[in-house]
This record gives structure tokens, C-alpha cells and sequence, in this order.
């Protein structure tokens, strides 16, 4: 039978703004389905955005849901979090509103380890306002401000994630699509502070700019570029070059924040 | 039994009103002169199981405020006058999703870093001009420890009451002044908590004007799934862009302040009924002001007093009231003019209003106004 | 005692004028049953830099918290003194240390001095109680508050262990000022 997404899918909310070819609504299913996966309660989970196009995912999803401000969203998910722990808070945005206007919320949010997945969909660009240069797009790359190529090198998300002190950091592409699903479940069933970048198309804003002459040679950069984890211990630095590592990059087990604070109220409580 | 009574800061009052009001969440960011304020709930919240957090910044603390909020906990942030800058995209945000916080914020010489240490009034209009857009703003502004206490609860009743967020706003000296206080008893100040929906979860929506111009609220987390956006948003609580519904949303919002100035509106009046020359004013100034009157009482001029104690919504038609009986009023205040541009908006021409302002770090003194009283009377 | 009484703490940041302006706040407003406002003004350094704390006592509501003609004005530096002095009131109280403070300000006041400091490095044996023999000697010149209400005021400011320390500053600077009085 197939996988029914209405059952999480709010009535009446679709069809959603992202343009055909785009992979948000890709990312948008393999969240579906990591939700499903791990019967997560729909009351006892907050989904939290910004602002841009992958930031409009919530509103399409049935559970507690917050679109914030611009770059916001870990910093709103963080109130949320401390004031209900036991729920399950997943933020989900782009890679400008999560790297630049973002960046000090998310790597703040790394550093605490407090218990939430952010699901980054980096798709190179700020699509909503209509392709300018974010800090993950490729130097050289063309923009809507970079006519002449792009001169700012670019966030390597998950080594960022990984430096401020995220817990769990994995990677992979909206071609890659089955994988999806398992790479966000194994991340909300970590306790603490996991990121998941999704590497993802902007053929409107993106692609049409720098020479993609489809949705599916983008696409077939994805899948190109894409070397599992494991698959890349075999093989030479001439072989990763230009490649992309997919997968769980990182994990390790530290004192999670909501549960360290509850210490901090039985200290407090007890005068200590 | 004997109330309890401390010698406290202004701020250590703050924090404390805000724990009798119920707050269980602080987040905030390090600024002077407000820092006290985040030191008593760190203390604090934990042991009556709140929760206390230091953002990264200030925009940060705003947002965990808001965040928190919508999760079910009362909530409180405390700042300053470049702090209250940061915040004040967010401080939008919470008027549109109608998310009711507290704002502490302590005025200090500015603009940008000012004057750190130094006590201003200047943050007045930025309470209600500060952030984009049309939206309702409510202001109060203490002017001694006890009230600050007292009106810690109050700011935290009216967020809650109307859903929206609203500012308590000490000048520095009131905030770091430390006077006797007596603490109200359990139950003795009134409590507001937000009202909760009545109807079943599937029926439910955030911004339901079935229900009057300020909805129930529920909590994330408490059964009721619904959606919260910083854009337009119709009843349900996603975005629209239909005109009328724009229009009528923005309305409201505005409204649930304008339609209860009664409500919101608090103020003092002393030895108003025979004056002559009124001085308004409000904060520690409204300190200096009522020095001032007393002497010119004694030497025989009929000075009073009308204290602002609520500056949004501003008391408009009490000061268009003493406008029309007094000979002259007087708005001694530590900025350039902000609050003399609404007494003389309110006065219409019925009486000059002269202004003392002061923007040197330095209190306005009871002389310079008894010298301005002697000056109009 | 219906009129108000402005006493003012000065000397460098770090020194605890602060506190010794609370405690003396506190005496009177706690422990007194009169009205007392404590403010204070600071630099942006913790330490050094001239800092003041004022208090203001009265047996009526206290409107201006800030000073007005200074009654009493203790100067630990010679910057404070030169700082605050300007305001104090003819006949009013001056004490200073009188190994730090060498240029006294011009007036008809009532100069008290000894080395304070040094009272509480070598006779207390801890530099840091300076403030506390300060308000010691404060209360003693000013009589504005009891000197059972600023001892009770002191140690329940201080914690236990130093409570005997405290103790003894406060003691010092009190019998010091009356007899350089």
C-alpha cells in the first residue's frame, strides 16, 4: 500500500509555493515519513521555520507549528523547547536563514547541544527574494548579486555544525531520496543537538543562472557529487575531489541542555 | 503575621514582581543597567521550576521569550536601550502572533551605546514607534521599587489579558535605586493568566473573533495543534493576503488597546485641584517634580502634579482635562522632548507646555523645575 | 527628624561604597523604621574610577532620591573628593583618609579624618572591611541612624564567617570618628 502523507498533511493547505524541480517538497516527504517512522505524536511535536521558501514547510504539516522571523527559528524553537521539554522540536529552513542572518542562533544552539534536529535545506541561494548569493553559494557562482561570479568562499554546513558543538550532523541530497527519511529519524532519536543538511536544487533562481539546462542535470550533479561515508574511506583524495560526503558525518554522546537545566532546578530546589 | 519587607533594587523588585505574576521563563542577553534583573531569575526560576536561559544575543532572548510563550510559560526578557533596538523586529512579531511576554527594559543614555551607566527617558517613543508597522503598544513606567514590583505584575496581566507584549520601562535611577518594599501576600496583587480555548481541539483557531477582540490562546504541547506565522494571518492562523482580512486583522489587533484605555491608563494626580502650573512627568523625575511642588507650594504658588504612570496608552484625555484649567504645564523629562510632543498634542493649544529636558546623564533636579515653575506661574 | 538627611559614600569603584550605602539605607529603612533611598552613580570600570552611593534618610516619603545639598560626605580619594564635594552644605560633615585625601576642598565643614584604609589593613587586618570601617565612622558623625540598627544592618549583609571581622571594622571606624570628632 502506499505511504499515505495526508494523514500529516494539513487539509486544504496545499498546493505549496516551491516551483517545479524544486527538492523541498522531496525533503518535505522524507520528514513525513522519518515522522511516521518514529510515530511521533503530532501534538507533542513543534515544527519551527524563518523566513524563505523551505521556511513555509510548516504550515503545510499537521503538528505544532511556528513560522517565525528570518533566521529566528532555532532561537523560537529554543523558548519552546525549554518551556516543554518533553517535546519533540524540529526546525527546518534554508541555508541563508540558517547561515547568515541565522548563524549566531544556529551555532549557538550547536555549542548548548540542546535536544532538536534542524533540518537545513541548502539549495545554494536565497530563492524567495530571487536568487542572491548566500553563504553557501559556490565561490564563482552566479547570482542576482553576483553578476560576475561570486567572489565569497562558502559554509561548509556541516563542519560548522560540527566546530559550534551539533552532536549529530548528517548529509544528504534531494536525489537521494529514500535516504532522507532514515538520516532525519536516526537525528531526532539523538539526544541532543543533530543537523541534517539536505542538499538541495533552486533551478528557478539557481539553476537557470549557472547553465543547468534542466531540473534533471541538476538533479544528476546530486547524485554525482555524492559519495556515501563509507564508500569514500576506499578511495583517494583524487577521487573525493569535487565530491561531497553523504550520510551520518558525526555523532557522539554529551549532556543534552533541557537536561542539564532540570539538574540546575534540582540544585536550586535543593539550595544547592 | 507581618509582611515581609526587604530594602531592594529596582531591578531585584522587577524580577521578583515578575515571579508573583508567574513567569517561569527568562531569557535574556547581558546589558547594563538592566543585568540584575537576569542575575534574580537565574536564581530564582529554577527553584519554583522556571526556567532561565542566556541567549546568544538579544534578538535571541526575544525570540526564546516568544517561543516560550506560545509553549504555555509566562514569559519575561529585560534589556536596554540598544537591546530594546535588537529586539524590536521580534517585539513585531509578538504583536502580530499576539504572543503576550514582558519587556524590561531600563532607560539609559543613548543613541547606540550612550551612555551606559547613565539614566535617561529616551526609550519612550521607541516603545511605541520601535518596531515596523501598525500594532498596540503598552508602556508603564515605574517610579519607585514598590511599583516597579507592583507593576511587574501589572505588565505581565495586561500581556496576558490582551495577548500581546507589553514593556515596563524604569529609568535607570528607579531601576537601580534600592528602597524598602513590602511584599504583597500570595493572592492580594491580582493575577491575569491568558484565557484558554473552550472549544474542542479540531474547532479551534488561534485568532478566533467569535470570541471578542482578543482570542483564547492555547499552548503547544496542550493537545491544541494550530499554526502561528509573522505574516498577515486570518483567523486559523495562516497566511492571507485578502484585503479585507488584512484589514480587519490589523484593526483588531490596534484595537484591543485603543477600545480599553480605560483598562490600561493609570496615573496620579497631586495637588491638581486648585494648580495653577501642572508639571507632568513620570519616573524618577516625577520624584524630582513633586519636590518641586512642595516647595512651591510653601512659598505660596499652586503647583501640582499629574504622574504618568501608564505612558502608552498615553492619558490623553486627562491631560486635554488639565490642558483646559491650568495656566501652564510643565514636562520636565531626561530626553529632549519626547513626552512634551504628546502633552502638547493633548494640551491643543489650551495651555503652553515648557519642557525641561536633560540628556546629560545627570538627573533633572528639583531646583531646575522649582525655577521653571516660578518662571510660568 | 521630618527634614531629609543626604549622606554621600564616595572613593574609587571596587572600594564597596556601594554596599556601605546600602547597609546604612537598610539601617535606617529596616531596621530604623524611618524612610531611606539608597542610588547610586558609577563609571564604566569595576574597579577604580570615582564612584559615589547616596543615601537619603527622613521620617517622611522621600520624593528626590538623589542628593540635593549633602549633608555628610565621606571622600576614600582624593578624585572622589574633588568630584563630589562641590555640593556639600556649609557645616556639613567631611570625613576623609587622611593618607589619601591631602587636598581638602574649600568651606565652612566639619572635617573629620584618619587614615581609614589603613584602619582596615592593619588594625582590622583586612584592606576589604574599608568600607565598613568607613560606615562605622559615618554613623557615628551623622547620628542619623542607630548604631544597634547599622551593626544589625552589617551583619546580615556579611556571611557567617566574617561576621567577626565586620564586626570589629564596624566597631573601629565608629570609636575612630569619635575621637577625631
Amino acid at each position: 500500500m502506499a505511504f499515505d502523507y495526508e494523514k500529516y498533511i494539513r487539509p486544504g493547505k496545499l498546493p505549496h509555493i516551491w516551483c517545479p524541480g524544486c527538492g523541498h517538497g522531496i525533503i518535505m516527504k522524507g520528514l513525513i515519513r522519518a515522522i511516521d517512522s518514529l510515530g511521533l505524536e503530532k501534538n507533542n511535536t513543534a515544527i519551527v521555520s524563518g523566513i524563505g521558501c523551505a521556511s513555509r514547510l510548516p504550515g503545510y504539516l499537521d503538528f505544532c507549528t511556528l513560522h517565525t522571523a528570518h533566521g529566528r527559528a532555532a532561537a523560537f524553537a529554543t523558548g519552546v523547547k525549554m518551556a516543554k521539554p518533553e517535546m519533540n522540536v524540529i526546525v527546518v529552513g534554508g541555508d541563508g536563514d540558517g547561515t547568515a542572518i541565522g548563524g549566531n542562533h544556529f551555532i549557538h544552539a550547536c555549542r548548548r547541544n540542546i535536544d532538536m534536529t534542524y533540518i537545513i535545506m541548502n539549495n545554494n541561494i536565497y530563492g524567495m527574494t530571487g536568487g542572491q548569493f548566500s553563504p553557501c553559494t559556490p565561490t564563482g557562482a552566479k547570482a542576482s548579486t553576483t553578476p560576475y561570479g561570486n567572489p565569497d568562499p562558502a559554509f561548509d554546513v556541516a563542519k560548522l555544525a560540527i566546530g559550534a558543538g551539533a552532536t549529530f550532523v548528517a548529509r544528504g541530497t534531494a536525489y537521494h531520496a529514500t535516504q532522507i527519511d532514515k538520516l532525519i529519524a536516526e537525528a531526532v532519536q539523538h539526544k541532543g543537538f543533530s543537523v541534517v543538511e539536505i542538499l538541495d536544487d533552486c533551478p528557478t533562481t539557481y539553476g537557470r543562472r549557472n547553465k543547468f539546462k534542466s531540473v534533471i542535470e541538476m538533479m544528476n550533479r546530486l547524485k554525482d557529487i555524492a559519495v556515501p561515508v563509507k564508500a569514500a574511506e576506499k578511495m583517494t583524495p583524487e577521487q573525493l575531489q569535487g565530491k561531497i560526503l553523504t550520510g551520518v558525518l558525526y555523532k557522539e554522546e554529551k549532556p543534552e541542555y533541557t537536561t542539564e537545566y532540570a539538574k540546575v532546578i534540582e540544585r536550586a530546589k535543593g539550595g544547592k | 503575621m507581618a509582611k515581609k519587607v526587604a530594602f531592594l533594587q529596582g531591578n531585584e523588585a522587577g524580577a521578583q514582581g515578575a515571579l508573583y505574576a508567574g513567569c517561569k521563563f527568562f531569557a535574556g542577553y547581558p546589558i547594563t543597567p538592566s543585568t540584575e534583573v537576569a542575575e534574580v531569575m537565574s536564581a530564582e526560576l529554577p527553584k519554583v521550576g522556571g526556567k532561565f536561559i542566556q541567549m546568544e544575543d538579544e534578538i535571541g532572548a526575544m525570540a526564546a521569550v516568544i517561543g516560550g510563550s506560545l509553549a504555555g510559560s509566562k514569559s519575561l526578557t529585560a534589556t536596554s536601550g540598544p537591546g530594546l533596538s535588537l529586539k524590536q523586529e521580534l517585539i513585531g512579531y509578538a504583536c502580530i502572533a499576539e504572543a503576550p511576554v514582558v519587556i524590561f527594559n531600563v532607560m539609559r543614555g543613548g543613541p547606540s551605546t550612550g551612555m551606559p551607566t547613565g539614566p535617561s527617558q529616551s526609550d519612550v517613543m521607541s516603545a511605541k514607534w520601535g518596531t515596523h508597522g501598525d500594532h498596540p503598544a503598552i508602556c508603564l513606567v515605574p517610579a519607585s521599587v514598590q511599583e516597579i514590583f507592583e507593576e511587574t505584575v501589572r505588565a505581565f496581566n495586561l500581556a496576558e489579558k490582551y495577548r500581546t507584549p507589553v514593556m515596563i520601562m524604569p529609568d535607570e535611577i528607579v531601576a537601580h535605586m534600592r528602597e524598602r518594599i513590602v511584599f504583597p501576600e500570595p493572592g492580594e496583587l491580582e493575577v491575569i493568566n491568558r484565557t484558554a480555548p473552550s472549544v474542542p481541539a479540531d474547532q479551534y483557531k488561534p485568532y478566533d473573533t467569535k470570541f471578542g477582540d482578543v482570542p483564547p490562546l492555547a499552548a503547544f504541547g496542550s493537545g491544541y495543534r494550530f499554526h502561528v506565522t509573522g505574516l498577515n494571518k486570518a483567523e486559523d492562523g495562516f497566511p492571507t493576503t485578502k484585503a479585507a482580512l488584512v484589514q480587519a486583522e490589523e484593526e483588531r489587533q490596534v484595537r484591543k488597546v485603543d477600545a480599553n484605555i480605560d483598562d490600561i491608563v493609570t496615573f496620579e494626580e497631586y495637588m491638581l485641584d486648585d494648580a495653577e502650573v501642572a508639571i507632568v512627568a513620570f519616573g524618577s523625575t516625577s520624584r524630582s517634580a513633586r519636590y518641586a511642588v512642595n516647595e512651591a507650594r510653601k512659598a505660596g504658588i499652586k503647583a501640582g502634579l499629574f504622574r504618568i504612570r501608564t505612558f502608552w496608552p498615553f492619558p490623553d484625555k486627562q491631560i486635554k482635562a488639565l490642558a483646559s484649567k491650568v495656566k501652564a504645564i510643565i514636562t520636565p523629562e531626561m530626553n529632549l522632548g519626547m513626552c512634551t510632543i504628546e502633552v502638547r498634542r493633548c494640551a491643543e493649544g489650551k495651555a503652553p507646555v515648557h519642557g525641561i529636558f536633560r540628556v546629560d546623564g545627570e538627573p533633572i533636579n528639583p531646583g531646575q523645575i522649582l525655577d521653571k515653575i516660578k518662571e510660568v506661574k | 527628624m521630618s527634614q531629609r538627611y543626604e549622606i554621600r559614600f564616595s572613593g574609587a569603584g571596587g572600594q564597596g561604597l556601594i554596599l556601605a550605602g546600602v547597609i546604612m539605607a537598610e539601617a535606617a529603612s529596616i531596621y530604623d523604621g524611618k524612610q531611606a533611598v539608597q542610588s547610586q552613580s558609577y563609571g564604566p570600570e569595576a574597579r577604580g574610577g570615582a564612584s559615589k552611593s547616596e543615601v537619603i534618610v527622613s521620617d517622611s516619603l522621600i520624593d528626590y532620591p538623589k542628593a540635593t545639598v549633602v549633608d555628610a560626605l565621606l571622600a576614600l580619594t582624593q578624585e572622589a573628593c574633588d568630584k563630589y564635594s562641590h555640593d556639600l552644605k556649609e557645616g556639613g560633615v567631611l570625613l576623609i583618609d587622611s593618607d589619601l585625601v591631602t587636598r581638602q576642598p574649600k568651606g565652612n565643614f566639619k572635617v573629620v579624618s584618619f587614615p581609614i584604609i589603613n584602619t582596615a589593613k592593619n588594625e582590622v587586618g583586612r584592606e576589604i572591611v574599608a568600607n565598613i570601617v568607613a560606615l562605622g565612622a559615618m554613623v557615628a558623625l551623622t547620628g542619623v541612624v542607630s548604631k544597634e540598627g547599622a551593626e544589625k544592618a552589617v551583619l546580615a549583609r556579611v556571611p557567617e564567617a566574617f561576621v567577626e571581622l565586620n564586626k570589629k571594622a564596624f566597631q573601629m571606624g565608629y570609636d575612630k570618628a569619635i575621637a577625631a570628632k
